[in-house]
């Protein structure tokens, strides 16, 4: 009823290929661009700031960074967590070792190390795909952790291999209280999950996903084969790095080599699969599912228990919940969350008189 | 309708009320930051346990401290970073003064709180682990790495071999292997056993265990090629058993292979199985039930079927001992800072802090907590956050831990000298000024 496209006309090819070509679409992202960059830091304590919002952000943007290679360019990785860690140490290292370094260089640099380590661990998707691949980028993961473990320059060598993250400056102004930080990585973040969207709506993209779909074809039709997988290689890495900077700068503070480890990146895994394969929205549900979930079970569980159970139990309850509904929403929905919000919307175009 | 919504809306306020009448009573919140889950659940079960029994023995038997009850809720962090962060924001405004303490109970979840500590007004203790130059406490006044610290451990484990060979100039020329777990916390032993092997004039030949360290035939060889000494062994986890058992399998006498705190517990030795038997371990408690302190917990606690503890043969184990610890340490600041600011009130965090630095468990008062001889007497001042730094030795018989060793000392001014050193470095690059003591109440 209110979700028609009905008189909306469309007269030029810029139109046509908007981003959002539905009116109420358009007035849908607005209103959730003013509740989170306005209302939220405007309203949210404390604790929904720094422990929620802010690393559901930050987890958003490195899906982003999977999504681009894993969802559109088809290249399987285990790595994206050592990206991340590539790009938070570079950015301390930056910040610490150029006198007067500003901050969004240091962040730009920083996912620029990291997209240069990804390009040097992408070479071999040249020459391998799939489940190989995805052993070579675990390669990376472990390759890189070592690397920032063994080398004590990396770390300015502090003894425990721990570093704590500069205060985040820009123009003067320093950014130190949760509200301050949550803005600074909302917009960051949007900025780039906006480009990102564009860049696989591109040509770019079309590469990617004409690679992903059968490369022997797209290099039949003229695509270049290694120049495209790089770039892919390339760009996700950089939102990796740049996720990571966030991480250390606006999120946790400190960062270790250790915190940077395989779980992670399975974490982030996890959250395309949930979210949607291939869909920058489905990255940002998926981290928000896999973000809150356990913290939403971790209250819940012992509220309808009560201490009835012992706490083992209830903390060893919430993993096998926490599986049990990845499990569950994978069988309902193999696409994804992004895809149920993709047939919810086809639902509502007709709603409330379905044929 | 209209009457079940009445009905209902009376139901809210009368338990909102109720709930309300009931905090009128005063309460010191605890909150525990706790991992029963994951890789290092065998360590997190046994401490939190041990330290959840022991403020429920204060509950039961002295009915809270002064008469406020405490009250204490557990959030699963899964020894994660990240899940610690949200534990610390989401246990911090609880209670009705707010979380009193928080003790994270692993280095990383220290390291990500570190900064937010002063500003939330809330101690940090951090009991065997954590940041080593927070120890200077006019540098870091919010942060409390108690008993003792990696740096005064590694110095302590070198004493003791001193002792052993009979005397410290009998080093002089001994190989000493460092078998340790490659990561941050590993890497925490290097620069102290530098120091010590200059000053000592032994030769220290590290050797690095990758995580988790199930498999470690290269690094046996190279000990059995470099014939030291003695091996430290400054493990984790799965690493520690596989290393006792390596040792017995190349012939490294088990006596001579010296753990620290994090390698000397049941479940270490236990899945080593006769292989343990001699082996070595640190630690700033020791094990075994046979403290008044435990036998109040098993008649106060255990007798009301209020323990924490799913499995009670592990009331007295190394770790259960260490979360007894976290207990004694945590109640006795709240003690001391109700002496200042009013006996009987619920406390603020700034407010225990206080307790903190001014803690002082001299024998007399470990005698009157039934805790003499299971941990070193403590005395906590503004510029030394540390306190004893001194560690027992125990021997695993086959079956059990037995202490072998009074409390071993550190060289306090080596260490002490590096942790200033450190200290001073971090102040410089955050601008922190340091606390005056001297003006300090």
């Amino acid at each position: 009823m209110l979700y028609r496209e009905a008189g909306q006309f469309k007269a030029s090819y810029a139109e046509d290929s908007q981003i959002f070509p539905i009116r109420q679409d358009k007035i849908g992202f607005w209103v959730l661009m003013l509740v989170f960059g306005v209302a939220v830091p405007l309203l949210a304590n404390q604790y929904w700031l720094k422990a929620i919002l802010i690393p559901v952000l930050i987890f958003s943007l490195a899906a982003i960074g999977l999504n681009i290679l894993t969802g559109y360019a088809g290249q399987l990785s285990l790595g994206s967590a050592a990206f991340m860690a590539v790009g938070a140490f570079a950015a301390y290292n930056f910040i610490l070792r150029i006198e007067g370094m500003p901050f969004l260089v240091a962040l730009v640099l920083a996912g620029g190390t990291a997209a240069l380590v990804g390009i040097l661990f992408g070479l071999p998707s040249l020459r391998i795909k799939g489940f190989y691949l995805a052993v070579a980028t675990l390669a990376a993961q472990f390759f890189i952790v070592w690397a920032l473990v063994k080398f004590p320059w990396f770390s300015n060598n502090s003894s425990s291999g721990v570093v704590t993250a500069q205060d985040v400056t820009i123009l003067g102004y320093t950014f130190a209280t949760p509200e301050a930080k949550y803005i600074l990585t909302f917009l960051i973040v949007a900025f780039m999950a906006l480009l990102a969207k564009n860049m696989v709506r591109s040509s770019t993209g079309r590469a990617w996903m004409a690679v992903r779909d059968m490369d022997v074809a797209a290099q039949v039709i003229g695509f270049r084969l290694m120049r495209t997988k790089l770039l892919a290689f390339a760009v996700s890495s950089f939102y990796c790095g740049v996720a990571g900077a966030l991480y250390a700068y606006t999120y946790i503070g400190t960062v270790e080599p250790e915190g940077f480890n395989l779980d992670l990146s399975f974490k982030i895994l996890f959250m395309i699969i949930i979210g949607g394969v291939g869909s920058i929205m489905g990255s940002f549900l998926g981290a928000a599912f896999i973000v809150l979930l356990p913290i939403f079970l971790d209250n819940v569980i012992p509220m309808i228990f009560g201490d009835a159970l012992g706490a083992g139990f209830v903390s060893n309850f919430q993993l096998i919940v926490f599986g049990g509904l990845i499990i569950f929403f994978l069988i309902v929905e193999p696409h994804g969350l992004a895809r149920l919000w993709q047939i919810a919307k086809e639902k509502l175009r007709l709603w409330p008189f379905p044929h | 309708m209209k009457l079940k919504k009445t009905v209902l809306l009376g139901a809210v306020i009368a338990g909102l009320l109720g709930s309300s009448l009931a905090s009128a009573n005063e309460e010191q919140f605890i909150g525990l930051p706790s991992y029963r889950v994951g890789p290092y659940a065998a360590g997190g079960s046994g401490l939190f346990g041990g330290w959840i029994d022991y403020m429920q023995l204060i509950n039961e038997r002295d009915g809270g401290v002064n008469g406020v009850k405490l009250t204490w809720e557990e959030c699963e962090t899964e020894y994660n970073n990240a899940r610690g962060v949200e534990c610390y924001e989401r246990l911090k405004k609880k209670g009705s003064t707010g979380n009193s303490v928080f003790q994270p109970v692993s280095t990383g979840i220290t390291y990500s709180v570190l900064e937010k500590v002063p500003q939330d007004k809330i101690p940090m203790v951090t009991i065997g682990y954590g940041r080593t130059d927070a120890a200077d406490g006019r540098v870091f006044p919010w942060v409390f790495p108690m008993i003792t610290t990696y740096w005064s451990q590694a110095s302590a484990i070198v004493n003791y071999m001193g002792q052993k060979e009979g005397g410290m100039d009998k080093l002089k020329g001994k190989k000493i292997g460092l078998l340790y777990h490659d990561s941050a916390y590993g890497k925490e032993s290097h620069a102290i056993m530098d120091k010590l092997a200059a000053k000592h004039g032994f030769e220290v030949i590290k050797i690095a265990v990758a995580h988790p360290g199930n498999e470690q035939q290269s690094q046996w060889l190279q000990i059995r090629q470099a014939k030291p000494d003695y091996v430290v062994l400054w493990g984790w986890g799965v690493m520690n058993p596989t290393a006792i058992k390596a040792a017995a399998k190349t012939g490294f006498p088990r006596e001579k292979l010296i753990g620290v705190w994090w390698s000397g517990a049941e479940e270490d030795t236990i899945p080593a199985g006769p292989a343990a038997k001699g082996f070595v371990a640190a630690g700033f408690n020791v094990a075994g039930a046979n403290y008044p302190v435990i036998a109040d917990i098993k008649k106060h606690v255990y007798g009301k079927n209020k323990g924490n503890m799913e499995d009670k043969t592990r009331v007295g184990s190394v770790y259960y001992n260490r979360g007894v610890v976290h207990g004694i340490i945590t109640v006795e600041a709240i003690r001391k800072a109700q002496e200042k600011y009013g006996k009987g009130k619920a406390l603020t965090g700034e407010q225990v802090r206080w307790g903190f630095e001014n803690l002082n468990l001299d024998d007399a008062r470990l005698k009157a907590l039934g805790a003499t001889g299971f941990l070193p007497p403590l005395k906590i001042t503004c510029a030394d956050h540390e306190g004893p730094g001194k560690v027992k030795f125990q021997q695993w018989d086959g079956n059990q831990w037995k202490v072998i060793t009074d409390w071993v000392d550190s060289d306090r001014p080596l260490v002490r000298g590096m942790i200033e050193e450190s200290a001073a470095a971090y102040a410089k690059e955050k601008g922190i000024k340091p606390r005056d003591c001297s003006k300090e109440g």
